[in-house]
């Protein structure tokens, strides 16, 4: 097992340095002169020349990747051309504010996938399951944006109900907290319970097949009985896998949900530096989302691997 | 049912929960400020929290006449070569560090001196900073500048601790120190800015507030929508098109005030081999394309008419609007025979734009309008850093930018307009134009430079390198359980005065 | 949404020629979603000569004015009939999805195929170039992307087709590993013959139809993407119309002209859904385990 998660630990390092790469070269080849933003309206000469020295734009870029590649290895992601705030310290307060949006994301979406696979297995076939299944897909093809709008719209602005924006650490104000959070991870979670949803009730329907439940069926219990105590408890396996897995790209799909939402998270972290042409923090949150992709993925595989011994020996 | 239950616990909640807040003064604003340095910063949206957390040697007031701030009062040396000023006494800063001569040295050298201020430029007439006494400093400059009283009501007069200072160096703007009536408490990016009452203040008694967060809320709609449901006491700019919502909600107050800047089509006359191009080597055209904008119907349209048609650098209710020259009258019919005469049929031109809808409104509004007299517009959408790029490179034919303002009605052209303009983005040189101009820089005589700018104007409207639009109108909405707020034309929130019922 | 789920739900698909037709005719959701694509395709085709106003007309006087006889989803920001910007956005809408699609898959496909087939160094430098695609999130590349190369419909469409790419390269890949140990891609080897004749005649059709349903699914993927991108002002530029920029002037409207956000709001709705309840049921029509 060691040495299965040795050998995946070696295969993403160059992973991780190929998407650092090729972000840098992104952004250091392509039109839009950050400096000139940087320096003012007033646009004085002096500081322009002052700020590319310092930012080493002058340098060639091979040489400023490997400046930054330095630093990084020592642990230093610079600072935010924009306000000169550590990279790392950014990250390390965005960070749990789109943990905390995608974990209340990937209960919501829990609460809703799983209890509707499981009936929509359950009924196959019947109008139930359909209804189910366009419901789920459905879920699937609404923008984020799109549903973030309508409810705002909806919710706060018709209703009063909750408030429009923003963000509270749990920490300081837990009611606030849940009361910001509440609309944001239930946009994102729409489109994971549809897919949590769809794949519990593939999982289900192999599961209820199986000879272990149609012996329990054979002894004559309850139905409800069947489904919770025999089947779910198998079939929920590769749900829990598949949500490990699916955690990292809540992350991702926080990007949109942030913007509207103005969540002072990650992902508005990224698109405003993006933006703003900030291009220390774009570096550094890429490489810091890479990372914690890899290591996502690297679970859910070390999680499956476990499960299933077949695919650890056949490594 | 279950969704009901929770749905009501947390309307509960929010009952409960608002009272506990009701001395902290919450601000929308539109966008997060770069770094709280004075020196290093360059956005319109750290003036506001400025303008809350340091005092400036002098201010303004809404008819933006100059007023004594940390300066009581000064004088100029008969040559205008000498600006010497009387500093206000018994003031400190926020961390008990005393203001002074000495303090004011500091600021200014840091600010002309630093590598990476963005405030020399607006303090360049300075040669040298001498303390004259406890309370007083005297400047001596280069050459006559009667722009930098004006320059000392902005960034460049914000005095912040020289202790703070020299010691966080480059990194102030993470724990800025100045002397305004708010402290500095915490930011967390994109999120908010805390600020809390400092008792020591020299002017306590104007504050009514124990503490200001400014919250940063992109989105007009989003910001609007929270000031409307209590989370917020004020916002600024509102979008022209819910102005009329907001007039019409008795929960809610609205303040406007049309601002310093302008906002119009820049054109590359001269500036590289993008120059060449029709409307940039015809005047003709230029004259033409100007007369085929309905600048009043642009501002219904897009603006519901709350911003003010311009043609100028400076708004029509500006002292310094040259009145000979009004606004032109929309006449596709003249602008036709322009193009004629130029020798065209149709006229290409490619205006540059930033992709935001407003700005792609305008846009798309003017390329309709050009388009009826016989301008073929194309509108490339841009980013601003890749606008910006393009501009100052020469790379464009036109480009749809505007500028925020300055209190001094130099800040709004001399730059643009004038040979080696620091943003002559357009290339246009006219050894006249540079001699009215500077004329106007440095004397001290209004009716001098009235005249000057004037006789500028006459030249610039003929030749036109900018063709001006409209200028923006500062637009606050309010609570209506706020009271004492003085709108200003430079778009600041003053809080001086400011309670909450 | 989820693009590992995409490829769990594409990889159960398997070849099978005959029946398929059939089989989606008789599944009833994947004939609605079959409709509802047809239908905005062909509005897209059909939008030129449909007797409709023209999307880029603008109206002072008509500013913002609510639905009406003469527009019957009322008009835009600057005066222009919505209606008629909605059918003319499926165009931008639609073609942002087959092409960024299309750039996916043709990028994807042979590169997959290579990596699949000669496995070795090759395999090992493609598979970690595709991991750190695929370890940089979709929209952030595409953001990233669309913000350098600069905001365009085409820079879009390039920016969504390269993010897409590397699921094809993976999907593609793993179907080759599974294809080329068979008997009969054996034996065509043992008899000497070439490897792009190979690669043609006995791999690529055993291919094609995971990448056939994944490719359905991507293209309603790719049209939220085109749409997150053109709201995020990265799109398809004004005054040419595309939902998702309609929809990102319309969220300042939104208490104003309610009408602006609707038309377009639904409209990405229904053809992505389209998309998505097609590709569900192609994938169920290609798989032989379910009668």
């Amino acid at each position: 097992m060691l040495a299965y998660v040795g050998k995946r630990i070696a295969i993403a390092i160059p992973t991780v340095l190929i998407v650092s790469l090729f972000v840098f070269s992104l952004q250091h080849l392509l039109p839009g002169d950050p400096i000139l933003v940087l320096a003012g309206e007033e646009r004085d000469p002096a500081v322009i020349e002052f700020l590319r020295e310092k930012y080493r734009l002058n340098d060639p870029i091979p040489v400023q990747y490997l400046a930054w590649l330095g630093n990084v290895l020592q642990g230093d992601l610079g600072i935010s051309w924009r306000t000169n705030q550590p990279v790392l310290e950014l990250i390390g307060q965005k960070l749990p504010v789109t943990i905390q949006l995608a974990v209340m994301a990937m209960i919501i979406a829990m609460l809703i996938g799983i209890p509707a696979g499981i009936l929509s297995a359950v009924k196959k076939g019947t109008v139930i399951d359909y209804t189910a299944n366009v419901i789920a897909l459905s879920g699937l093809s609404i923008p984020n944006f799109w549903l973030g709008i309508l409810l705002i719209l909806l919710v706060s602005v018709h209703l009063g109900w909750l408030p429009a924006s923003g963000y509270e650490s749990p920490f300081v104000d837990p009611v606030r907290s849940l009361q910001t959070m509440i609309m944001p991870a239930f946009v994102l979670g729409t489109a994971l319970a549809a897919t949590l949803m769809r794949h519990t009730r593939s999982a289900m329907l192999g599961v209820l097949q199986a000879d272990y439940v149609r012996t329990a069926r054979a002894k004559g219990l309850r139905e409800r009985r069947v489904v919770l105590r025999h089947a779910f408890r198998n079939g929920l396996l590769p749900v829990v896998t598949l949500s490990a897995l699916l955690f990292g790209e809540l992350l991702a799909g926080a990007v949109l949900t942030e913007q509207i939402f103005t969540i002072p998270g990650f992902g508005k972290l990224i698109v405003d530096a993006v933006f703003n042409r900030d291009y220390a923090v774009v570096q550094g949150v890429v490489l810091c989302t890479a990372v914690g992709f890899i290591v996502m993925n690297l679970i859910a595989d070390v999680l499956y691997a476990l499960l299933n011994p077949r695919i650890r020996e056949g490594l | 049912m279950r969704k009901m239950t929770l749905a009501a616990m947390l309307l509960a909640a929010t009952a409960l929960s608002l009272p506990a807040h009701a001395t902290d003064f919450r601000i929308g604003l539109q966008e997060d400020p770069d770094v709280l340095d004075p020196d290093q910063s360059r956005t319109f949206v750290g003036r506001i929290v400025y303008a809350a957390l340091c005092d400036k040697l002098v201010d303004i007031t809404p008819d933006l006449e100059i007023v004594p701030q940390l300066a009581t009062d000064w004088s100029w040396s008969d040559d205008g070569l000498q600006l010497t000023m009387n500093l206000r006494e018994g003031v400190t800063f926020h961390d008990g560090t005393p203001f002074d001569a000495e303090a004011v040295r500091a600021n200014i050298e840091r600010s002309t001196m630093m590598p990476e201020s963005r405030r020399k430029s607006e303090l360049a007439s300075i040669a040298g900073t001498e303390v004259t006494g406890p309370h007083q400093v005297t400047f001596t400059l280069t050459n006559p500048d009667a722009t930098l009283i004006a320059q000392f009501a902005d960034r460049a007069g914000m005095m912040i601790s020289p202790t703070a200072a020299a010691e966080a160096g480059v990194g102030f703007g993470a724990n800025p120190v100045c002397s305004g009536p708010f402290q500095f408490a915490q930011r967390i990016q994109q999120d908010r800015i805390v600020l809390e009452r400092f008792d020591a203040y020299w002017n306590a008694d104007a504050i009514h507030l124990d503490s200001v967060t400014y919250l940063p809320i992109p989105d007009t709609t989003v910001r609007l929508a929270n000031l409307r449901a209590g989370d917020l006491h004020m916002l600024e700019r509102l979008a022209a098109t819910d102005a009329a919502s907001v007039r019409a909600d008795d929960d809610l107050q609205y303040a406007e005030a049309v601002s310093l800047g302008y906002q119009g089509i820049t054109i590359n006359v001269g500036n590289g081999e993008g120059a060449d191009h029709p409307v940039g080597t015809n005047t003709l055209l230029r004259q033409a394309l100007e007369l085929s904008i309905d600048r009043q119907a642009l501002n219904q349209v897009v603006f519901e008419g709350v911003f003010a048609a311009g043609n100028q650098s400076f708004p029509p209710n500006s002292p310094w609007y040259n009145a000979d020259i009004p606004i032109p009258a929309r006449d596709v019919e003249r602008a036709r025979e322009l193009i004629a005469e130029a020798g065209f049929e149709r006229v290409p031109l490619e205006v540059m734009v930033t992709n935001n809808p407003v700005d792609m409104q305008v846009g798309q509004v003017l390329q309709a309008m050009a388009g009826e007299a016989g301008f073929d517009i194309t509108l490339r959408a841009m980013e601003f850093a890749s606008l910006l790029a393009d501009q100052s490179a020469g790379t464009y034919q036109a480009s749809r930018i505007g500028w925020s303002g300055r209190v001094d009605p130099d800040g709004n052209i001399h730059q643009f307009v004038t040979c080696d303009g620091g943003i002559n983005d357009s290339g246009f040189c006219d050894p006249a134009v540079d001699a009215l101009l500077n004329t106007a820089r440095t004397s001290t005589d209004p009716a001098v430079r009235k005249q000057s700018y004037d006789a500028a104007r006459a030249i610039l409207a003929e030749e036109l390198p900018l063709i001006y639009l409209y200028h923006q109108t500062w637009i606050w909405a309010l609570a209506d359980t706020v009271e004492g707020f003085t709108p200003y034309p430079d778009g600041m929130i003053r809080l001086e005065g400011v309670m909450v019922q | 949404m989820t693009l590992a789920a995409e490829i769990d739900r594409a990889d159960e698909a398997l070849p099978q020629k005959s029946r398929v037709w059939a089989k989606l005719r008789r599944n009833r959701t994947a004939m609605v979603g079959f409709v509802l694509v047809v239908f905005f395709v062909a509005i897209a085709v059909l939008a030129p000569v449909l007797p409709i106003a023209d999307p880029t007309a603008t109206s002072w006087t008509d500013v913002r004015s609510p639905p009406s006889a003469q527009y019957w989803f009322g008009t835009d920001e600057i005066g222009r009939d919505v209606f008629s910007r909605m059918i003319w956005g499926a165009r931008a809408s639609l073609l942002a999805g087959v092409i960024s699609v299309a750039i996916a898959v043709a990028i994807g496909l042979p590169v997959g195929l290579i990596a699949g087939y000669f496995g070795g160094w090759i395999d090992q430098v493609i598979s970690r170039v595709t991991d750190a695609l695929l370890s940089t999130p979709f929209l952030i590349l595409a953001i990233a992307l669309a913000a350098f190369l600069g905001p365009s419909l085409t820079n879009a469409m390039i920016a969504i087709g390269l993010s897409a790419m590397p699921i094809f390269v993976r999907l593609t890949r793993g179907q080759v590993l599974a294809v080329k140990t068979e008997d009969y891609v054996e034996g065509a080897r043992a008899i000497g013959l070439s490897h792009p004749a190979i690669i043609t005649r006995y791999i690529l059709p055993n291919v094609l139809a995971p990448i056939l349903v994944q490719s359905t699914l991507t293209i309603a993927t790719a049209i939220i993407a085109e749409a997150s991108l053109s709201f995020l002002g990265l799109g398809q530029q004004p005054p040419a119309p595309s939902w998702g920029s309609m929809l990102n002037v319309a969220k300042n409207f939104l208490t104003q002209a309610p009408w602006m956000a609707w038309a377009p709001g639904t409209a990405i709705f229904l053809v992505v859904l389209g998309f998505n309840l097609l590709g569900d049921g192609l994938r169920d029509a290609l798989d032989p385990r379910s009668d």
